[in-house]
């Protein structure tokens, strides 16, 4: 194992039943950065993090995550990883601070740090007039900040985050990611779910996943670069007959609706996309100017997640 | 070390937990004293005021002392007197009497001889514990059958003596709570105990919080016996609940060592409780636990001798009987409270229960995977 990489994933693979919720899966996730999974849901992401932390038995392939054999004896690996799951798991019949000691008290924080590790904890998440309430009363928000803390009391070195922003508001989800950073910052290796797309931007590296299957990995940047499409956007008086004269044309692999926005991604093999769309709105005498644009996440994903015959257009 | 630690949290996440679940803490409490009232007070298998009728077609005065001896029992309370054997008939069909006494015209002559019934008693054998009790009366009739003519006027102007003499030992005054309240400690913890911990690790799993719990150091182990220790505690307190109530209202006593009773209740409290976390492994919901729960409970009930004496039973009912702690815990209960037995004359009873809780707790702990597939 190398220093580099705090995840190595090789052909990883769960199937429930005939179900391939995760299909030969390789990953490699760099110490000390955030690393993304974006996807949509089912699309194996939860399956993959329950695996690389022990909760699931790959049926197909292996993983070392933290100098830790996956399939083995996950028992050594248990104190060194953080992991967060979607419904937070908090003990809502318990206080957050009862919450916060009884994470310490079974991670055998040691007792003269507690204390002073707790505090620390509920200032640093905004909990400290939370203090004595109970977890199931509490905010959508509050709650994922009480989770956080809870899966970062004993400093672990790997963060595993299931979509740990799904249930909550615009703010509390870029809170959220400011903490995030800071622990990245402190040197903790974090992986973390989504299926938000301004959220995958913020990531160091992120993985895309369709139906078990990785499609795309890299930085943000190389991914945008690296659609293998043009990206025309269309601006058209008539947005709905723009798409219907766009949708029709054998090249045009995809058209998206934004608003009074049409994105259509047409693949690179395509000499003159921009002339190609004109033509096409011509046909149908729409109003609309069109250019070209360079490629978002959102592109990116419609791009890598398109059918093989949709991709070829 | 650091075990000790992680068992000791979970101790005392659970009794926090505990504390705050309104409705367990209320059953903890409230289930015993509502238990010990009903079967106390309902529960009577002594019957008394059977109503019944009388056909007196002798009408003499053997025959008259004969029915005041009989209502004298208040066993029965005659409510009407009839001509005929049928007219009681046509009252037990319709269920106003469940108890009908016909006296022959010659009964004065059937008394003195040994080979006739001298009375018929007509009795609604739909009630298994009526005909029961109508076959205590014959010892009446019997005296009359059987005995010879110079005894039988010490009987007339006696009253009743049977033949056969009775003398209960350990509960002289047949009083039902006495024999109710030990066997009924055991029905109790075996409700509450199984009940917690069926539903404690299902419920985890159900709110999530497993996937966290078993994302921790913590082992299986641990987790199982952190769970168990606050229920043990519990389970004594309701222990001397049960004994406070029989001893106060009903009476019961406690003839052996009260250190002894309790040893035999931590281990059966134990037993229970592991009992419990082995279905909490295998249900897949807490109404799934629930159910195997309940399927366990009945013949705890009616198995165990509480309800019906084990030596009566049919064999294979004796050897399901066998199986259960509750068996056991009844012979040990009744022994040390109502016939002074030592912990050490039981020692077998004992055993058996020490033996079910370390098996069913270690099955559970191994049952109890740390995954979640």
């Amino acid at each position: 194992m190398s220093d580099e990489f705090a995840i190595e994933a090789r052909g990883l693979s769960k199937h429930f039943g005939t179900l391939r919720a995760v299909d030969r899966l390789d990953l490699k996730v760099p110490k000390g950065q955030i690393y993304g999974f974006l996807g949509p849901n089912g699309s194996g992401k939860s399956t993959t993090i329950r695996m690389l932390c022990g909760l699931l038995l790959p049926t197909e392939g292996s993983a070392t995550v933290l100098d830790t054999d996956i399939p083995g004896d996950s028992r050594a690996l248990k104190p060194r990883i953080g992991y967060m799951t979607q419904k937070f798991s908090l003990f809502g019949d318990l206080t957050v601070f009862e919450n916060l000691q009884f994470i310490a008290e079974i991670y055998s924080f040691p007792k003269q740090d507690r204390g002073s590790r707790i505090e620390a904890l509920l200032q640093q998440y905004d909990l400290v007039q939370q203090r004595d309430q109970l977890a199931a009363t509490l905010s959508g928000g509050q709650k994922q900040r009480l989770a956080l803390a809870c899966a970062v009391l004993h400093r672990p070195e790997l963060l595993l985050l299931d979509e740990p922003t799904s249930a909550v508001d615009p703010q509390s989800r870029r809170d959220f990611w400011a903490n995030l950073f800071q622990l990245a910052e402190a040197g903790t290796t974090i992986l973390v779910s989504t299926h938000y797309m301004d959220e995958a931007e913020r990531c160091h590296r992120l993985a895309i996943l369709d139906r078990g299957v990785k499609v795309a990995d890299g930085t943000p940047d190389e991914l945008q670069k690296n659609t293998g499409m043009h990206i025309v956007e269309v601006l058209a008086d008539d947005p709905y007959r723009a798409h219907a004269a766009l949708s029709n044309i054998p090249d045009i692999a995809s058209v998206t609706q934004l608003g009074i926005r049409l994105r259509a991604l047409i693949p690179t093999t395509v000499d003159d996309p921009l002339r190609l769309v004109d033509r096409a709105l011509r046909s149908l005498d729409v109003q609309a100017h069109a250019q070209l644009t360079p490629a978002t996440l959102e592109d990116v994903f419609v791009a890598v997640t398109m059918t093989p015959r949709e991709r070829a257009a | 070390m650091k075990s000790l630690s992680r068992l000791l949290a979970i101790v005392r996440k659970e009794t926090r937990q505990l504390r705050r679940d309104r409705l367990t803490f209320g059953m903890i409490v409230g289930l015993p004293i509502i238990q010990v009232l009903l079967f106390g007070y309902a529960i009577n298998t002594d019957v008394r005021n059977l109503k019944t009728a009388v056909a007196n077609q002798a009408n003499t005065h053997l025959s008259r002392q004969f029915v005041a001896a009989l209502e004298q029992t208040q066993v029965v309370d005659i409510i009407a007197t009839v001509e005929s054997a049928e007219q009681l008939e046509d009252l037990l069909r319709a269920g106003d009497i469940s108890l009908g006494v016909v006296i022959p015209h010659d009964f004065d002559r059937r008394v003195a001889d040994a080979s006739r019934a001298a009375v018929h008693l007509l009795v609604d054998g739909s009630d298994p514990t009526i005909l029961s009790v109508a076959t205590q009366l014959r010892s009446m009739p019997i005296a009359f059958d059987v005995q010879s003519r110079t005894v039988r006027e010490k009987m007339v102007v006696g009253g009743p003596l049977g033949p056969i003499e009775i003398r209960p030992y350990y509960n002289p005054e047949r009083r039902t709570p006495v024999n109710i309240v030990p066997g009924l400690m055991g029905i109790i913890l075996t409700m509450t105990m199984t009940l917690f911990t069926a539903v404690a690790i299902v419920r985890e799993r159900e709110r999530g919080n497993l996937e966290l719990l078993i994302n921790t150091p913590v082992t299986s182990a641990e987790l199982m016996i952190g769970k168990v220790i606050p229920y043990i505690l519990i389970g004594l307190l309701q222990v001397a609940l049960i004994i406070g109530i029989g001893r106060l209202l009903f009476d019961v006593p406690i003839r052996g060592s009260i250190v002894d009773l309790y040893l035999a209740a931590t281990a059966f409290i134990a037993a229970n409780l592991a009992l419990g976390l082995f279905i909490s492994t295998a249900a897949k919901t807490q109404f799934q636990a629930m159910q195997v729960m309940i399927f366990y409970l009945l013949p705890s009930i009616l198995l165990s001798g509480f309800m019906f004496p084990f030596d009566g039973m049919p064999k294979v009912a004796q050897y399901l009987g066998e199986l259960l702690p509750n068996t056991h815990f009844i012979r040990l209960t009744r022994g040390i409270m109502l016939r002074d037995a030592t912990l050490m004359e039981l020692y077998p009873e004992l055993l058996f229960l020490i033996g079910f809780a370390l098996i069913a707790m270690t099955t559970a702990a191994m049952r109890f995977s740390k995954r979640l597939d």
